[in-house]
């Protein structure tokens, strides 16, 4: 039974039904594509099948985010042990990746035992490299400079920079510094500056993929889950046919599309968060020992040139 | 007179001996602002959100959280390193006036100091 979509009345590519079974994803994997602005889903049991057909991309990466390294509560007392799961669900994908993103919080408290235990495991990973930014618990006391000399090297201010792969280009961008009394998530005038020089150049065919700690998008504000400037940023994009954007903080996937901009939020690798707004706040949900695995996870994401589709799976490190 | 000086000492020892008892009734009415130099960090909020001090008060902060958190003042006048869980931090108020803070780790966290 696949999810095609139904009611389109919108013209947006989702309908109601194929955007609550995204929203549903958390501890069940789904595999979502995008195809030509229309968005189909499977469930992950009809991965294999999806695969052997059209979806084969040239390019595909690998997103994890919020490893936690440090963090050593109830909620996950194995942060290690479950980021090396991680890590092998994505040496024993059929497709390597030619890199992973770590879209953040690398670490829980910027210290450096934190950072090398991290910076160790992820030497296991059979994928070219990984391209980082920073999470909030990664520039805890120094404002990130730790962050940067370890996994910024040559990023601009306080760690953005972007690169580009088989004809996408890749943004990464720093919403975690300099966080103002009483607002979200920031990525300030400079940063936003950068960026509409960034991709002044480019031809609007070309696929963008933003990756960022905090969500670009208003998840949920009231738990701080949104970046203040993060509409001024996404202005820039406007142009452009194919925009992804991938986000960590939240610790379980979401996703929207609106026009052509994916937003997507992925799995941690440590420890599960609640669904906006059905706890006192947000922070690490316990959960029994046996479901853990199955709220932490990665996601998987291929590019198919000339399809303007990149195509995001999320798949949980134990169902 | 001299009866009437002995009486007046006599009334004015007693009302002494009313009054001490009241001030000291009065300081401890007032130990409730002395307790809430206290503020516990707990579910991504600092309670009480407002506390009312007198000059010279220290007020010591509390991480009950299971995620760090940070107390700094608005406008940097106090800063704290991160607090991990259990973790405190302390500064002596010493001049009249409001000090809004918050957690620069978790922004949407706000409350105040009203030192008077």
């Amino acid at each position: 039974m696949s999810d095609y979509i139904i009611h389109d009345h919108n013209d947006d590519g989702i309908d109601r039904r194929g955007f609550l079974k995204c929203m549903a994803w958390a501890g069940t994997g789904a595999f979502c594509v995008l195809q030509g602005g229309v968005l189909k889903s499977f469930a992950l049991g009809q991965l294999d099948h999806a695969r052997a057909g059209s979806l084969k991309g040239e390019l595909s990466f690998v997103q994890i985010s919020d490893s936690h390294i440090g963090f050593n509560k109830p909620a996950n007392p194995d942060v290690i042990g479950t980021l090396q799961a991680a890590i092998a669900k994505i040496n024993a994908l059929p497709t390597p990746p030619a890199f992973v993103l770590h879209t953040g919080d690398l670490s829980h408290l910027s210290k450096p035992e934190e950072f090398d235990a991290l910076e160790q495991n992820l030497k296991s990973l059979k994928t070219g490299r990984v391209f980082y930014v920073p999470g909030e618990h990664d520039v805890l006391n120094d404002d990130g400079k730790q962050y940067r000399e370890r996994f910024g090297k040559g990023t601009l201010g306080e760690g953005w920079y972007s690169f580009d792969q088989k004809g996408v280009h890749f943004i990464g961008l720093v919403n975690v510094v300099n966080l103002k009394a009483g607002g979200l998530g920031n990525l300030g005038q400079d940063q936003l500056e950068w960026l509409e020089k960034d991709v002044k150049r480019l031809k609007s065919s070309t696929p963008i993929v933003v990756f960022a700690h905090i969500p670009l998008w208003a998840v949920y504000p009231e738990w701080g889950w949104g970046t203040d400037d993060g509409a001024h940023a996404l202005s820039y994009l406007k142009r452009f046919g194919s925009v992804t954007v991938l986000n960590g903080h939240i610790h379980q996937t979401m996703q929207k599309v609106e026009g052509n901009v994916t937003f997507h939020t992925a799995m941690s690798t440590a420890f599960p968060q609640s669904q906006p707004g059905t706890a006192p706040s947000a922070g690490p949900m316990k959960v029994p020992a046996e479901q853990l695995r199955s709220l932490l996870g990665i996601t998987d994401v291929d590019y198919v040139r000339g399809k303007h589709s990149l195509a995001i799976t999320d798949s949980p490190l134990a169902i | 007179m001299k009866r009437l000086l002995i009486f007046m000492t006599v009334v004015f020892v007693l009302l002494l001996g009313t009054l001490v008892p009241l001030g000291s009734n009065r300081a401890r009415a007032a130990s409730p602002s002395s307790a809430a130099s206290e503020v516990k960090i707990d579910n991504f909020s600092f309670t009480p959100a407002t506390v009312t001090v007198p000059a010279g008060t220290t007020v010591t902060w509390t991480n009950s959280d299971d995620v760090p958190h940070t107390v700094v003042s608005d406008d940097k006048i106090f800063k704290s390193k991160v607090l991990d869980t259990d973790e405190k931090f302390s500064y002596t108020f010493t001049k009249p006036g409001t000090y809004p803070y918050f957690c620069s780790v978790h922004p949407k966290m706000t409350a105040k100091i009203v030192v008077h």
